[in-house]
């Protein structure tokens, strides 16, 4: 019972010297410039919510220019369509590479003639598969060329779903914005869109940290000299 | 070599290339530069500017005629794995960057262009010249972009560069594997360029720890050797040759010790 008493007294006493202290040497202060300093906490609070502004609202406005994609391509009602679900049409070549975007000949045996009255469909049907043309799909995962990604490796050995990594674009009715870095030319989606860097989904980001993240935890292998986790060549090309 | 037998998983890439073949036609180094990008000056001979991740030197045994024997002696990395090897190669060692790193799983000396900040550090340490410095950002003749290997990032001034083993193979070949549903590879399905390139058959590539590849028994060759042996930098890079002057190359001897 005494311990806390002890602490108390001595909590009081050591506040009692300390307000003493400040209060003596603000009633200095007051007395020489009350009105200045009120307008330089002023200006510095205008400034930092401006900067603030600028720098996570205006910035990334400016950095990022909006692109629509050539076609709004509906994968909920496609995915209803097909019988083997993602792989239906973003498939396994023979020697294991992936295809990624599929090309208009996974579409023709359908679409050579417009079947529905959707306008996005008119226009594949028209634009691109009447005059040959391939769909120009911007590519929301493109990353640098010194990036090597095997999608082998993550879905047939490791036996990952595509949605573990891609989230639910089978469920979307229409195809996101694509936002491009005006100064590095890659999709906001490598970034994340989150201003903070903050990241809740897998797909949220697609950095290097990212990569290495589930590397560390689900590879688990150490064959770096250098770092101890898994060797750079792994990704890097 | 203990060592190696006790980690019976990982593999050991490495390459026996037997001189007595060899007849120094370089065309192991015209297919090491296109497969990996490597960029070229208009004046190739100066050799301070010039990049070669597998370069063909040239040995002569320095007696006159009649007796004046020549040899030619591809270098590429040797991907050494250091004393004991424990994966620490001279460059990696002393990379300040962790740009350059060295794989446990494959025994490969990765260099990661993007991460490199050119201080050479590591082209001091190599005993061997494997590495070298983009002085200029590559220029290639118009059109010829176009023919770039995408396997391979290009890389850009201020940064060291070397020979790979071609590991963007061992990487399609993996996706092979994978798709197939296997987890090995065989012998054949990961070649350097510079091993299928080679008209005499001098270069042998493969897992030295897989007794089920050459290499496995051609670096047990009595005449076999590798560069520099006494600074225990234990490359992956073992010669053939018959002749004992050109074995005697391989290391600085003094005139009055035997090998």
């Amino acid at each position: 019972m005494s311990k806390p008493d002890d602490k108390t007294t001595g909590i009081s006493a050591g506040t009692d010297s300390t307000e003493a202290g400040s209060s003596s040497a603000g009633g200095i202060e007051k007395g020489q410039g009350n009105g200045d300093s009120g307008f330089v906490i002023l200006f510095f609070i205008i400034g930092f919510v401006a900067s603030l502004i600028i720098g996570w609202v205006v910035f990334p406005k400016l950095l990022y220019s909006q692109k629509a994609q050539p076609i709004d391509f509906n994968h909920a009602l496609h995915l209803e369509a097909v019988s083997d679900g993602c792989e239906s049409c973003h498939l396994f070549r023979e020697d294991g590479t992936y295809a990624g975007v599929p090309s208009n000949a996974q579409c023709v045996d359908c679409h050579q003639e417009v079947q529905g009255d959707s306008p996005e469909e008119k226009k594949f049907v028209e634009e691109y598969v009447a005059k040959e043309r391939e769909v120009p799909w911007l590519v929301y995962s493109k990353q640098p060329d010194c990036v090597f990604f095997s999608h082998a490796a993550h879905v047939k050995k490791a036996g990952m779903e595509c949605i573990t990594c891609h989230g639910p674009i089978g469920e979307s009715t229409s195809l996101q914005v694509y936002e491009e870095n005006r100064i590095t030319g890659y999709s906001r989606n490598i970034w994340g869109k989150n201003i903070a860097g903050i990241k809740r989904e897998p797909w949220d980001r697609m950095k290097m940290d990212d990569c290495a993240e589930c590397h560390e935890k689900e590879a688990g292998k150490r064959s770096s000299v250098q770092t101890d986790k898994e060797a750079c060549f792994v990704c890097h090309k | 070599m203990k060592e190696e037998q006790n980690h019976e998983k990982a593999k050991q890439f490495g390459m026996v290339i037997d001189l007595d073949k060899c007849t120094g036609c370089g065309a192991c180094m015209v297919a090491c530069m296109a497969e990996n990008n490597v960029p070229f000056k208009e004046d190739e001979s100066k050799k301070l500017d010039s990049i070669t991740w597998l370069r063909v030197y040239k040995l002569t045994n320095g007696k006159p005629f009649p007796d004046t024997e020549i040899c030619y002696l591809p270098r590429p990395c040797q991907h050494c794995g250091g004393k004991g090897n424990h994966g620490h190669s001279p460059c990696v060692s002393v990379c300040p960057a962790t740009a350059t790193d060295y794989s446990k799983e494959t025994g490969i000396v990765s260099q990661i262009y993007t991460r490199c900040f050119g201080c050479r550090y590591c082209m001091a340490a190599c005993p061997y010249h494997a590495r070298y410095f983009n002085w200029w950002d590559p220029v290639w003749p118009d059109g010829m972009e176009k023919y770039l290997s995408p396997n391979v990032s290009v890389r850009m001034r201020g940064i060291v560069e070397k020979c790979s083993f071609c590991f963007h193979r061992y990487q399609i070949a993996m996706d092979k594997a994978y798709y197939e549903g296997r987890g090995e590879l065989e012998e054949n399905e990961y070649q350097t360029a510079c091993t299928q390139a080679c008209p005499a058959n001098a270069i042998t590539f493969g897992d030295l720890n897989n007794s089920g590849h050459a290499v496995h028994e051609l670096k047990k060759d009595k005449n076999a050797f590798r560069l520099l042996e006494r600074l225990q930098t234990n490359p992956k890079v073992y010669y053939i040759s018959s002749r004992e002057w050109v074995r005697r190359a391989g290391d600085n001897y003094l005139k009055t010790e035997k090998k």
